[in-house]
């Protein structure tokens, strides 16, 4: 077997400038490709990480019914105490759940005393929201807050950026919350603002954030409502498990009129931009299905030129008594380093690559979210699937190179000018 | 017993809708040991002939027994294993591969034909690099030598796996002729050492008196059988 790819490599060196540009081509693919991976899947785990830790948590479960009618933010389906408990029960029992956080959302009036707008509100236990969407606190903005004193207190209001700037509200200022009750009735409080949340792009990405008991005192709730509970899972790659598990439990509660009285969603179904993470996916595989062109058309072309112009040498070994198997080995072989020497060069590369993109740190702006910093990163999961379809590759376009060679007649072969 | 024997052999190629009998109904044999050349005019069927007995090629008619087995019952795999074990070839063009050093040409059949160990391959490759004369040269690539050198590098190959039977088509008709000369000596000087029997074609006059027995054929007919100048008896 050394024998075998001793002798394709030095068939492969035989014709260099063959060799080099199609190796290059090769190379040129599989960088693209492993680039491709690196930059939009950091691209697509960033936006996800801050889709889930930062806006919407990775799970939510509602009062049926609530997701189609969100653009409202319907009070009168929220979940009551007792839905409230089942629930809490039900996520209490279950090892798949890290933690959970009850959110009140609310539409109010916004006014600085001089100008008044509207704003859309999470009701948050802070402690609980923290365990669910731990990167909330980085896109907060605090002025003069000292550690310890949480992320948010009652009579505190945290207002989304681009409000703050409209209205010319500072850290510090107080601000009057004018909501609607579910029984029509209208209520104002007023809030200090503690701080100033970033915008992100999806849904909830310009919400404002009060403590759940203003919430309840500025809608008059008395009982112990919610609008929506916020899950987090132990391991991210088994939320499709914990959605089966949580859907398969809510299933069973159903209201008087026997339909199911819960719904449950993962952010795949709340933000928009899982579409777009669809489309990252679709462009990866597009990228590599060009690269599987490539290898396969730039291998096939050199493999059979090969064949053809070392007819006579095919003749010969044959005549000498080598098996059409050992033939089609040798040919196999070399196809085969080909496709190799190409992946690990690419591999290299598009590594060496990543880890230069790493040093001079990208920023860009996505929606109404800017600055963000994309840190491409390798997956080596993704680098072994890739050369192995680069192998795989290679050998299937050198079959039938290959086989032709094998099958040649000596005699034949040996009489080829 | 013979080491060839061919009774009533015929070839005939069809081209078209024309056939071309190439050989017509040849009856020979070839003893073990001997040095046999088969001489005419291109086109006589020499290299036909050879083909045959190499078991590269199907007789059309006839019979041929080569060391001891009827070649025309052999398929594809047979053959190529019975050429790897049974016969050595050497070529007018050398046809040495030209990615492998002398040395590692010589080991070609070893490695991929007969999968001997590393330390029975160096053995036999250097004995017979040195029979050949070949030694000094052992590391050089085909291109890096002369013609001579290459066919000597060639007839090393076709004996390294210690066949019954050696073929060689026209091997010196891209040599000079002191050159040629000298590819001849080699191949009977091995023949000697070895025991090897080697049959060759040749249209070349200078050489094919070389050999012990001289079949010439003309126009696919064997024509005349004769004892060539160089006996075996005489080099004993």
């Amino acid at each position: 077997m050394i024998n075998i790819f001793k002798i394709a490599a030095r068939n492969l060196l035989r014709y260099k400038r063959r060799t080099l540009l199609t190796s290059l081509l090769i190379t040129v693919g599989v960088v693209m490709v492993i680039l491709f991976s690196g930059l939009s899947g950091s691209f697509k785990q960033m936006m996800i990480g801050l889709i889930t830790d930062a806006t919407l948590a990775q799970m939510q479960i509602h009062k049926k019914g609530y997701v189609s009618s969100i653009d409202t933010s319907p009070l009168n389906l929220n979940l009551g105490p007792k839905a409230y408990g089942k629930v809490r029960d039900m996520l209490e029992k279950n090892p798949l759940v890290e933690s959970y956080s009850p959110r009140i959302k609310l539409g109010a009036m916004l006014s600085n005393y001089k100008e008044t707008t509207n704003i859309r509100l999470n009701a948050i236990k802070p402690d609980s929201e923290i365990k669910v969407c731990p990167a909330l606190p980085d896109r907060i903005t605090f002025r003069d807050r000292e550690s310890g004193q949480g992320l948010i207190n009652p009579g505190e209001i945290i207002i989304p950026d681009k409000l703050a700037k409209g209205l010319k509200i500072k850290q510090g200022d107080t601000v009057v919350l004018v909501a609607h009750n579910k029984e029509g009735s209208v209520n104002g409080l007023n809030f200090t603002v503690a701080g100033v949340i970033e915008s992100v792009a999806g849904p909830q990405g310009k919400e404002g954030y009060i403590h759940i008991k203003d919430a309840r005192d500025l809608l008059r709730i008395d009982k112990p409502e919610v609008t929506e509970v916020a899950i987090r899972t132990r391991d991210f790659n088994r939320i499709d498990m914990l959605y089966a598990e949580i859907n398969s439990a809510l299933a069973e509660y159903k209201n008087p009129k026997g339909n199911p009285m819960f719904e449950i969603h993962t952010w795949e179904a709340l933000s928009p931009f899982y579409n777009i993470a669809r489309m990252i996916d679709l462009m990866a595989m597009s990228m590599k299905i060009i690269m599987i062109a490539i290898v396969l058309i730039s291998i096939l072309n050199v493999m059979m030129m090969s064949v053809y112009e070392r007819i006579r040498e095919i003749g010969t070994i044959a005549a000498i008594g080598t098996a059409p198997g050992k033939i089609m080995g040798l040919f196999l072989a070399e196809g085969f380093s080909l496709g190799l020497i190409s992946t690990l060069f690419a591999n290299a590369i598009g590594v060496g690559a990543i880890y230069i993109l790493n040093i001079h740190k990208i920023t860009f702006s996505f929606g109404r979210t800017e600055n963000l910093l994309l840190s491409p990163s390798v997956n080596f999961n993704e680098l072994i699937w890739v050369s192995a379809i680069v192998l795989l590759v290679s050998i299937f376009a050198t079959i039938q190179p290959a086989y032709k060679a094998s099958k040649m007649e000596p005699v034949d072969a040996l009489r080829h000018v | 017993m013979s080491l060839v024997t061919a009774k009533n052999l015929s070839k005939t190629y069809i081209t078209g809708e024309v056939g071309v009998e190439a050989l017509k109904g040849l009856d020979f044999e070839i003893e073990p040991a001997s040095f046999i050349s088969f001489v005419g005019p291109s086109g006589s069927g020499k290299t036909t002939l050879l083909n045959l007995i190499g078991c590269l090629d199907k007789a059309t008619e006839g019979e041929l027994i080569v060391a001891g087995k009827r070649v025309s019952d052999l398929d594809r795999r047979q053959g190529a294993d019975f050429r790897g074990s049974a016969l050595g070839f050497i070529f007018q063009s050398f046809n040495l591969l030209p990615v492998l050093t002398a040395y590692e040409n010589v080991e070609y059949p070893l490695v991929m034909i007969k999968n001997e160990s590393k330390a029975t391959r160096t053995e036999m490759v250097l004995k017979v690099l040195e029979s050949v004369g070949m030694l000094d040269q052992k590391d050089k690539f085909p291109d890096q030598l002369s013609g001579g050198q290459k066919q000597r590098v060639a007839v090393a190959r076709a004996l390294v796996t210690q066949p019954k039977l050696v073929l060689a088509d026209e091997p010196t008709a891209n040599l000079d002729h002191a050159t040629a000369k000298n590819v001849i000596q080699l191949m009977r000087a091995m023949r000697d050492e070895f025991g090897t029997t080697f049959v060759f074609s040749t249209h070349d006059p200078r050489v094919m008196h070389e050999a012990e027995v001289i079949h010439t054929l003309e126009d696919g007919r064997l024509t005349h059988t004769e004892q060539g100048s160089d006996r075996r008896g005489n080099h004993d």
